[in-house]
């Protein structure tokens, strides 16, 4: 039996080309196989090959999509692939949206079965999951030794034609696809089953899992806001000019802290918006567009608020990650509760 | 951050463009906001009467703050 053909893809790191500095690089496809794709190719064995690898770069596949999923849909038609494989790209936002997107458009263009990894977090896996099998790895490189074999599992199933089992059997992440299928026993008795072992305080599995919202109680209304310190929170961006701690214009890594105490008007000398997603002009000619210190300051001294408080936080909110996000907000809430602000004005665009 | 700022007990209210993402992440007081470009402002108007926009959605915003809410609420 002839090996079946699988184009691999990677990003510009795992090529061994290098990080950020060469994040620009166009797509390229190489003979054979490149970095990670020597692991899998050992794991598929006899079955399958990576007969060709493209490479590109995240920041220019996040910012020429088009051209950059027309030129390597191009270089993978060449290779006639039985299946397509990007990544793993596990935490890494920029790769796992260029593995998602470029999964995405091989599935829908050539029409072959396509596979991903990526950590439950990458931004990449929240849009494509519904598209396109994605394999759940750990969120850093260091965890390719469980990926592979759990990625080139998956490929080979799919490469036979065999049927896909549930995300559970198949460690991808849920595709939120239901399928029938004739249980053992009746709903009455698997429930009351279930609520025996929920009663003997024994292990069980529900069948049906609630969304995990994380929802937060709201606090309750501020008494007095001529007495109030009011703070400003923005994902939106907004930075000093020329953005001194250089945050991210996606997938941030950092907030920032900005002082705007000296300031009763912010314009396009003084400040901008480091957000790369969305349209800057508007919040790059007057930022209050997006952080009203304007109207604050009208107000503070119409003494309608206590106080703007002297600092303003921002991040970019573009493919951030939910636990970054966290982790910023609740750095510096910490910071705003020390310094005694009442209430909070977080904006988004 | 909305949940996060929440959750260290200080009130906080969402000026957002796109409020149906606001409930789905569960920001309790939320102020719907003019454009993801440009969300409290329109380049469209004159400076002052762009102004006077701003301050009306910083105004709803001041009044989400200062009003008791029982779970999720948008003010329009």
């Amino acid at each position: 039996m002839s090996k079946k053909r699988v184009v691999h893809y990677i990003n510009q790191f795992f090529a061994g080309i290098g990080g950020e500095e060469k994040a620009d690089i166009k797509p390229e496809i190489r003979e054979g196989v490149v970095g990670p794709g020597m692991a899998l190719n050992a794991a598929m064995k006899e079955e399958a090959e990576i007969v060709a690898t493209v490479i590109c770069g995240d920041s220019y596949f996040n910012e020429n999509v088009e051209e950059a999923k027309a030129a390597i849909i191009e270089m993978i038609k060449g290779y006639n692939p039985d299946l397509f494989i990007a990544g793993p790209a596990f935490n890494a936002g920029r790769y796992g949206v260029a593995c998602g997107t470029i999964g995405k458009a091989v599935a829908d263009e050539l029409q072959i079965p396509v596979l991903s990894g990526m950590y439950i977090e990458n931004p990449g896996a929240d849009m494509f999951k519904k598209s396109i099998y994605i394999v759940q790895t750990g969120d850093s490189a260091a965890t390719m030794r469980k990926a592979v074999p759990d990625m080139s599992a998956l490929a080979l199933k799919m490469l036979r034609g065999e049927e896909i089992g549930s995300p559970e059997a198949d460690k991808y992440i849920s595709r939120g696809i239901r399928r029938n299928y004739f249980a053992q026993d009746r709903g009455s008795k698997r429930a009351v089953d279930m609520l025996l072992k929920k009663l003997k305080g024994e292990e069980f599995v529900t069948e049906y899992p609630m969304p995990d919202f994380d929802r937060v109680e709201p606090n309750p209304a501020v008494k007095d806001l001529t007495k109030s310190k009011i703070a400003l929170v923005t994902s939106g961006g907004i930075v000093p000019k020329n953005n001194p701690d250089r945050i991210e214009s996606s997938s941030a890594s950092k907030y920032g802290e900005y002082d705007i105490s000296g300031f009763n008007d912010l314009t396009e000398a003084d400040h901008e918006t480091a957000h790369g997603g969305y349209d800057p002009v508007y919040a790059n000619i007057d930022p209050d567009r997006v952080l009203p210190v304007d109207v604050l300051r009208d107000l503070e001294k119409e003494g309608a608020i206590g106080e703007l408080y002297k600092y303003f936080y921002t991040t970019v909110g573009n493919g951030t990650s939910v636990a970054n996000s966290k982790a910023f907000a609740a750095d510096f809430a910490k910071k705003l509760k020390a310094d005694g602000v009442d209430a909070v004005i977080l904006t988004s665009t | 951050m909305v949940k996060e700022v929440e959750r260290a007990g200080i009130p906080v209210v969402h000026i957002c463009t796109v409020v149906p993402i606001s409930l789905t992440v569960g920001a309790n007081r939320i102020v719907p906001a003019i454009a993801i470009p440009h969300p409290l402002g329109n380049p469209a108007l004159d400076a002052n009467e762009e102004k006077n926009l701003r301050r009306k959605i910083v105004m709803k915003s001041l009044e989400a703050l200062t009003t008791e809410v029982d779970g999720q609420t948008v003010f329009e």
